[in-house]
């Protein structure tokens, strides 16, 4: 596991104070977040932490409702969502038109606003699943194909434009071996190449190695920012010695309790 | 047959058919693969008020041709009751009260406001279930107009309205106008029913959008091809529809419908007895 280290780039991703309001329910409570390039943030914590919430507000899939995102240095413009890419969470619905992978994959070039697909389209997206290694079922229904087949679809429709900061939802989820050292290969390469990368994980797993920092949350607060815990237990608590203190909103209930302790002392 | 060819209003009531057929599947495909494909039987009812409100803003206006004004009045209604079903549908709302209050509402606004304006059950019926035997050069160029807009926007973007109506958070991410894009969707929807509407009516104006896409649904897992093949086989549908009715005295619209539940029963079946002889290989 290596050190966790605070580079010393400019943030490729820069968020803080991160509110989201869905419905009458407000889910994240002001979250920071950064990335920097070639690093890899885990993003962790339980089901309901808002996980998911966070990554599609990072993205720009629903709206903020307080607190702000800066990537590449300034505001998500046209250019920006040029170099953002997003997988996210596979679900099992299938649509109502069947679309073949390469079709899928093919919508994930319309980038920046761009409403027509670039040139030699289908020969970069036919590469893209090629490098993920199911360049074979490029003409066949995406929803037949296996989780693990699926989720590298996703994950080739996220990575065909070569983007430099890559949101990654739980794509280990009801995953096969194989495509679980598959995209930490492809991860461990694009963190070669620069890019920052936020992937929502449960557990390490594979990706034990490629892992620079984690970013735990818990009930829409951040609650530890640092080296990941290697389970969700004690270890990722505040004040465990390796864990770094984190400045920012904290769970009520948290706060709570470190009164009464202090009352208690 | 040849000679049929050679009658002016064969020759419109064919014409109107191609259009429409090939036309409507387009914004048919967007709508099934969204989920959304009763949301043209919505919008078609509401059209029904449009076409009453427009004849009676004629009978009103004290216009020669009393009806001039019920197919703008239709494309107007359309449009807002598909941005209205949209809107809900993108808020995550009600969506199935408000459409549902907005089949029973159009429906019976429309058939008040024309007994109003002093139509017939005839006049009536014919925008219920199709009046192509009607079609006046007029109507022929309005279609063309129509089915002209409708390739050019929904067969023109078909990469962007796909990825929106595939994944719409991931269309996000890469910074494409969903609202947009969403809001073409539902007027591309509005303007095909207003166009299709001549052919087989409002109630049964979704069913042209809506089969021919299930037909090819069975025969192909592409959206490209999906789309594609619809398209023709509305065009066959609609056009052989209209042929038989040149010799059998038979309702064009319902005719047309009736032919294209059959085609999708026989492709349904088909598809299931292809799959299980290749589960059985």
């Amino acid at each position: 596991m290596p050190e966790p280290t605070t580079p010393a780039t400019q943030p490729v991703l820069h968020a803080t104070g991160v509110r989201v309001v869905l419905g009458d329910q407000e889910i994240l409570h002001g979250v920071d977040i950064d990335a920097h390039p070639g690093e890899v943030v885990a993003l962790m914590g339980g089901n309901g932490s808002g996980k998911s919430t966070l990554v599609r507000a990072l993205v720009g899939a629903i709206p903020l409702s307080g607190g702000s995102v800066k990537v590449f240095g300034g505001d998500r413009d046209r250019a920006a969502h040029r170099r953002i890419g997003y997988v996210p969470q596979r679900v099992t619905a299938a649509a109502g038109v069947a679309a073949t992978a390469l079709e899928v994959v093919v919508s994930g070039l319309l980038a920046g606003g761009q409403l027509f697909a670039p040139r030699r389209a289908t020969e970069r997206a036919t590469a893209a699943l090629a490098e993920m290694g199911v360049g074979w079922l490029a003409h066949r229904n995406v929803a037949t194909l296996s989780g693990g087949q699926q989720q590298r679809v996703l994950i080739a429709r996220a990575l065909v434009r070569d983007p430099k900061l890559i949101f990654l939802d739980e794509p280990m989820a009801g995953v096969d071996v194989p495509t679980q050292d598959a995209l930490a290969h492809t991860l461990e390469e694009h963190k070669k190449a620069g890019a920052a990368i936020v992937i929502v994980l449960h557990e390490l797993g594979a990706l034990a190695s490629v892992v620079d920092r984690a970013v735990v949350l818990e009930g829409g607060y951040v609650t530890h920012v640092g080296e990941p815990p290697t389970a969700l237990g004690m270890h990722a608590l505040p004040g465990h010695e390796h864990v770094h203190a984190h400045e920012g909103p904290q769970p009520p209930e948290r706060a709570f309790l470190e009164l009464d302790l202090e009352e208690g002392a | 047959m040849i000679a049929l060819l050679g009658d002016p209003l064969v020759q419109r009531m064919l014409l109107v058919g191609v259009l429409v057929g090939a036309v409507a599947p387009i914004v048919g495909t967007y709508l099934v693969h969204r989920r959304m494909a009763l949301m043209g039987d919505g919008v078609g009812h509401v059209a029904l008020a449009g076409v009453a409100a427009g004849w009676l803003a004629g009978s009103a206006a004290g216009l020669a041709q009393r009806d001039a004004l019920a197919l703008p009045g239709a494309v107007i209604f359309a449009i807002a009751g598909a941005i209205f079903i949209e809107r809900m549908r993108s808020q995550g709302g009600a969506a199935d009260v408000a459409m549902a209050i907005l089949f029973y509402g159009g429906i019976a606004t429309g058939v008040l406001l024309i007994g109003i304006a002093g139509g017939s059950n005839a006049n009536l019926l014919g925008y219920l279930f199709g009046s192509i035997s009607t079609v006046r050069w007029l109507d022929v160029w309005v279609t063309v107009g129509l089915a002209v807009l409708i390739l050019v926007v929904g067969l023109g973007l078909r990469r962007a309205l796909f990825a929106v109506t595939h994944d719409q958070d991931f269309a996000r991410s890469t910074g494409l106008p969903v609202s947009v894009l969403n809001m073409i969707v539902a007027v591309l929807a509005a303007i095909t029913i207003t166009a299709a509407m001549r052919v087989v009516g409002v109630l049964l104006v979704s069913a042209l959008m809506i089969l021919p896409v299930a037909i090819a649904q069975q025969l192909t897992h592409s959206f490209n091809r999906t789309m594609v093949i619809a398209m023709v086989i509305g065009t066959v549908l609609t056009v052989t529809g209209i042929w038989i009715t040149l010799y059998h005295n038979l309702q064009p619209g319902a005719l047309i419908v009736v032919l294209g539940v059959i085609a999708y029963a026989v492709s349904a079946v088909g598809a299931m007895l292809l799959r299980r002889r290749k589960a059985n290989r």
